[in-house]
């Protein structure tokens, strides 16, 4: 009686997490797969077998060379802000000297990550605003309107609008997790070098980058990975226009399946995505000892 | 520096001779750091504090005096935002948020607790099952889930949003709570067992309550994702009365056209349970976001 009961116990237990996973992660992945060598619509249930014809095509869409482009220039862009910038933030604010005022500073600069996408896109389509914008409105106050532009409008700044507004929102979240990581870094390392009359300059290059490569490249495999699957910001800002000139590789997909009804070719388009991010996330898996047991 | 070294002495701070000089050119350089921290502070918080001033202006002064505050203080921008749609967003995010919370840390806890007890050839693969979740994404899964909620009449449903919030959220969460289950002796339960409990006993009566701090980060986790979450709730549900508030807010921009401070209004609406989250919930939320590594 007793033996079976813990046999049944533990299947019973596991059992609901594995149908939500089989169910609405798993399934959707290898029928995205089977979706791409298929032509359907939204509406109708019948599929038409194309075979390989949407991975040709792929290699023959200029938007998705466009949106590929932006793509690598978001994780560029992002890896040198969000990262780089937001280790050396983190090392200030974890200074001694900055007791008193890192605490409130890092709420201030963690905010952004708290807040809604939609709710940061509409402020930031405020702040993009060529008639009344707060960019212009400030280019104009301290004399430089002859930078004054529509940022969003643009096709040469669209892309660069969308992602600055990334990193005005995600660096206080990277770089809070460099603090994290800077906290747990031996405080006697610190003061060996400090009689060994290490500044502040040679410390953080001698003592917190090696401490904390680890997370630094974790940070870097999370940035890139977004960067690969960004949807909701160009997709509330520009809608991937003017023309294609701020396309994603996402939005590109949800285009061309819900609005020209292509469910096909957005499939093999995912497919692409979670090609390219998957790298990226099994190397972080890796790295991070996802799972293990100490 | 002597205050500075007063108020942490309980942190054994040893100040070299070297450090505590008091020489011009740190100070300079000291100077323009806490000058960057403060233009950075201000990049920040100016955009937030324009949102919430000018959520009580009229559309004329939003245009027409950007920088200014208010002339007139227009608390009514508030009850029109709340009455035209934003209280059916804001019971409708919150209805969502807190059905994937309940079942997020009720089946990933218990998974997490076979996954932290058993140790089987069957339970590694399981295990493996439930990492490898991690490497999906909403993105890849948007049109087979577009399909298999139609084909089960799911969408348009807030159920549409929950059961792929909970799926997409629990390998983390288990992840999470697992580590914090290694953690706790066995022989707690050895003995509890001896004392007449029964397996679904010690995971109720000992594990549950011993891990109410991963819980806690489990659940913030899990609302401050659920309540932002905008791709799958603007594509899985259609009619307006069914939104939730990221999706709820564009069209609400449509719908006011030009009530600019009235859609200000709802922003800061949609943005403050998540700032109170923050400034209490602090420790728990960092702690998840640096435990989990994993954005949103």
């Amino acid at each position: 009686m007793s033996i079976k009961r813990i046999k049944i116990v533990p299947i019973l237990l596991l059992l609901p997490s594995l149908l939500f996973l089989g169910i609405f992660v798993y399934i959707p992945l290898f029928q995205n797969f089977y979706n791409s060598f298929f032509n359907f619509s939204v509406f109708s249930q019948t599929k038409e077998f194309v075979g390989l014809t949407h991975f040709k095509e792929l290699f023959d869409d200029k938007v998705v060379v466009i949106a590929l482009i932006n793509n690598i220039k978001y994780a560029v862009i992002s890896v040198v802000c969000q990262v780089f910038f937001a280790l050396v933030l983190a090392a200030i604010l974890e200074d001694r000297l900055l007791r008193k005022f890192a605490p409130a500073l890092r709420v201030i600069y963690f905010m952004p990550v708290m807040i809604s996408i939609s709710v940061i896109a509409l402020l930031f389509s405020f702040i993009y605003n060529p008639q009344m914008g707060l960019l212009n409105s400030f280019l104009e106050l301290v004399g430089l309107e002859q930078f004054a532009k529509p940022w969003l409008g643009n096709a040469g700044t669209a892309i660069y609008a969308v992602i600055a507004m990334s990193q005005w929102q995600s660096i206080g979240f990277i770089t809070m997790l460099f603090i994290v990581a800077i906290q747990k870094i031996p405080h006697e390392l610190y003061e060996a070098a400090e009689i060994d009359g290490a500044g502040k300059i040679r410390k953080f290059f001698s003592i917190t980058i090696p401490q904390v490569k680890e997370t630094m490249f974790v940070n870097v495999l999370i940035t890139v990975t977004g960067s690969i699957l960004v949807f909701n910001e160009p997709y509330i800002l520009t809608n991937g226009g003017p023309g294609v000139s701020s396309m994603a590789l996402a939005v590109h997909m949800y285009q061309l399946g819900f609005l020209k009804d292509n469910m096909g070719y957005a499939s093999a388009v995912a497919t692409l995505i979670f090609l390219l991010s998957a790298i990226f996330a099994i190397v972080q898996i890796r790295v991070s000892g996802t799972g293990k047991d100490d | 520096m002597i205050s500075v070294t007063l108020t942490n002495s309980k942190e054994h701070v040893t100040t070299s001779p070297k450090g505590s000089k008091f020489k011009p050119k740190t100070a300079l350089s000291g100077g323009i750091i806490y000058l960057g921290l403060l233009i950075f502070a201000v990049i920040i918080l100016y955009p937030l504090y324009w949102m919430f001033v000018s959520s009580f202006k009229s559309y004329d002064e939003i245009y027409n005096q950007v920088w200014s505050l208010p002339s007139v203080w227009h608390f009514e921008n508030y009850t029109t935002a709340w009455s035209k749609g934003i209280s059916s967003y804001f019971v409708n995010s919150a209805f969502v948020t807190i059905i994937t919370i309940l079942l997020v840390v009720l089946i990933g806890s218990m998974a997490a607790f076979v996954l932290s007890r058993y140790k089987t050839r069957w339970i590694d693969v399981a295990l493996l099952f439930t990492i490898g979740g991690l490497m999906m994404n909403p993105q890849v899964a948007l049109i087979p889930l577009f399909e298999i909620l139609s084909w089960s009449n799911l969408i348009n449903t807030h159920w549409a949003l929950i059961l792929p919030y909970v799926a997409f959220r629990l390998p983390l969460t288990i992840i999470l709570i697992r580590a914090f289950f290694l953690s706790i002796p066995k022989e707690l339960e050895e003995s509890a067992i001896i004392d007449g409990c029964s397996e679904f006993g010690v995971y109720f009566r000992i594990y549950l309550p011993l891990s109410i701090p991963i819980l806690i980060t489990s659940v913030v986790l899990t609302a401050y994702f659920a309540w932002n979450e905008f791709m799958f709730a603007t594509v899985f549900i259609d009619s307006t009365d069914l939104k939730t508030i990221p999706a709820g807010l564009m069209g609400f921009r449509d719908a006011l056209r030009t009530d600019w401070g009235v859609l200000l209004a709802g922003m800061v609406i949609a943005t403050i349970p998540m700032i109170i989250l923050l400034v209490v919930l602090q420790k728990y939320l960092v702690r998840g976001l640096s435990d989990g590594s994993v954005k949103g």
